[in-house]
């Protein structure tokens, strides 16, 4: 057992974990976080993507010890007072989801790159978010919500 | 699947990462960016005794250009490579090559080094290193080596690299002046690994082909140099009737292999199609570079 120390969502966490637990499980099991969902468990789906260190990745394919001393964003972080932030909010109004499985993912996918590309067009918002799968919506829904999120950024 | 147990450890030196590895050999995996090796231990198909994370030896990531070459650290970020300058300016296959790499969440993590030395004949940096001639330096208790990536892949997911020793750098030749280069891949989705890939560079001198290289993705256990494809090429100028001619030299002698992506047929026909697109985009850009 390794005892590690990390911040996720802002808040310093604890926890002493077998090193074969990866972050996706330990975020799930050992820091009751489970918005963060895994599908395949070996990195292809998407559904398990956080933010570390200000960089999507695949919470499956890190062992929750390499992610001791970093910074996490879990789909728990991002809204405030028990509302949506403008991205999910974005996505409610354009009925991004149906059984909301893949939706974290995509989530936190959509917000570390929009974060670094404000203003991406349809295309490259594409590219970005083809790493992640859905299975229920076909995924127009899906972009539709991750642009207007963009574009009433734009507005603001 | 959940990963099987392992001992684990998580040297700060490369030193010690090298005393690891002496002591258990092939009992043990080496853990970088985990892209490839996670999967593996999650399916179950890797069962290491020791993992030997060398994620916190800080002397192992790193690009710098020395004499005529850039030097990669093993443990250097596709994505930190992808957004460098030094790689965009030098080694252009290689920073065309990086976003095809997965995708970006698996550019986080996933280290140069670690493509190089899981050696997936699909993957895009086996494919790049073999097109420019890169070298690969490994480092035991006995000293270091330099492989040159001619004798580095050695059949499916095996290397050069001996039980006891640890790849530690990368290096890249710096691209010559009239360089133009080009990488194109074919997958299902992109991000997807390449049915097939290929990673071209060619340089012009005074209108001729003085340089060609060509590198298959996904056609053989290993990463293939289409070397007579560019013997057709070297001396003769630019022109559709020769790329066409290279394009069936390029597939004449190589047997891919059947999968339930494409029949060998199929990715002799993708590799010949690559051939020729790929010549055309690295003659223009070659063009514009002179």
């Amino acid at each position: 057992m390794v005892d590690i120390t990390l911040r996720v969502n802002g808040e310093t966490r604890t926890g002493s974990t077998e090193a074969r637990k990866t972050l996706a499980d330990f975020l799930r099991d050992d820091l009751e976080l489970t918005g963060t969902h895994v599908g395949c468990e070996h990195g292809v789906c998407g559904a398990c993507t956080v933010i570390v260190d200000d960089r999507p990745v695949r919470s499956c394919l890190m062992l929750a010890v390499q992610a001791a001393g970093s910074e996490v964003a879990t789909i728990e972080g991002l809204a405030t007072d028990g509302g949506l932030n403008p991205l999910q909010q974005a996505m409610w109004d354009s009925h991004s989801f149906q059984c909301g499985f893949c939706t974290p993912g995509f989530v936190m996918q959509a917000t570390a790159f929009l974060r670094k590309h404000p203003d991406a067009d349809e295309q490259q918002l594409r590219e970005a978010l083809s790493g992640n799968i859905c299975r229920c919506t076909g995924y127009q829904s899906i972009i539709d919500g991750v642009l207007l999120a963009a574009e009433r950024n734009r507005e603001r | 699947m959940k990963l099987p147990p392992f001992d684990y450890e998580a040297p700060e030196t490369a030193a010690e990462a090298i005393e690891l590895l002496a002591e258990h050999e092939d009992e043990a995996s080496v853990l970088a960016g985990g892209q490839s090796l996670i999967p593996l231990l999650a399916l179950r198909l890797a069962r290491p005794t020791v993992l030997i994370d060398i994620n916190g030896v800080p002397e192992l990531a790193g690009i710098s250009a020395v004499d005529g070459w850039l030097a990669i650290g093993a443990t250097t970020r596709e994505y930190v490579a992808e957004d460098s300058p030094a790689v965009a300016d030098t080694v252009p296959l290689l920073a065309a090559a990086l976003p095809f790499i997965g995708h970006e969440a698996i550019r986080s993590r996933g280290t140069i080094g670690g493509s190089l030395a899981h050696g997936d004949p699909a993957a895009e940096l086996p494919a790049v290193a073999r097109a420019l001639d890169a070298e690969l330096v490994v480092r035991s208790r006995s000293g270091e080596r330099v492989i040159p990536v001619a004798d580095w892949f050695d059949g499916y997911l095996t290397t050069a690299r001996r039980p006891d020793e640890l790849l530690v750098e990368v290096r890249f030749p710096a691209a010559r002046q009239g360089t133009g280069t080009s990488f194109l891949e074919v997958a299902r989705r992109h991000g997807d690994f390449a049915i097939v890939g290929l990673a071209t560079s060619l340089t012009l001198s005074d209108g001729k082909i003085s340089d060609a290289r060509l590198a298959f993705a996904g056609m053989s256990d290993v990463p293939v140099r289409a070397t007579e494809a560019e013997s057709v090429l070297i001396g003769e100028r630019p022109s559709a009737e020769l790329f066409d001619e290279a394009a069936g030299r390029a597939i004449a002698d190589i047997d891919p292999p059947s999968d339930l992506h494409g029949s060998p047929e199929y990715r002799k026909k993708v590799a010949a199609t690559l051939a020729r697109r790929g010549l055309r985009a690295a003659v223009d850009r070659a063009a514009s570079a002179n």
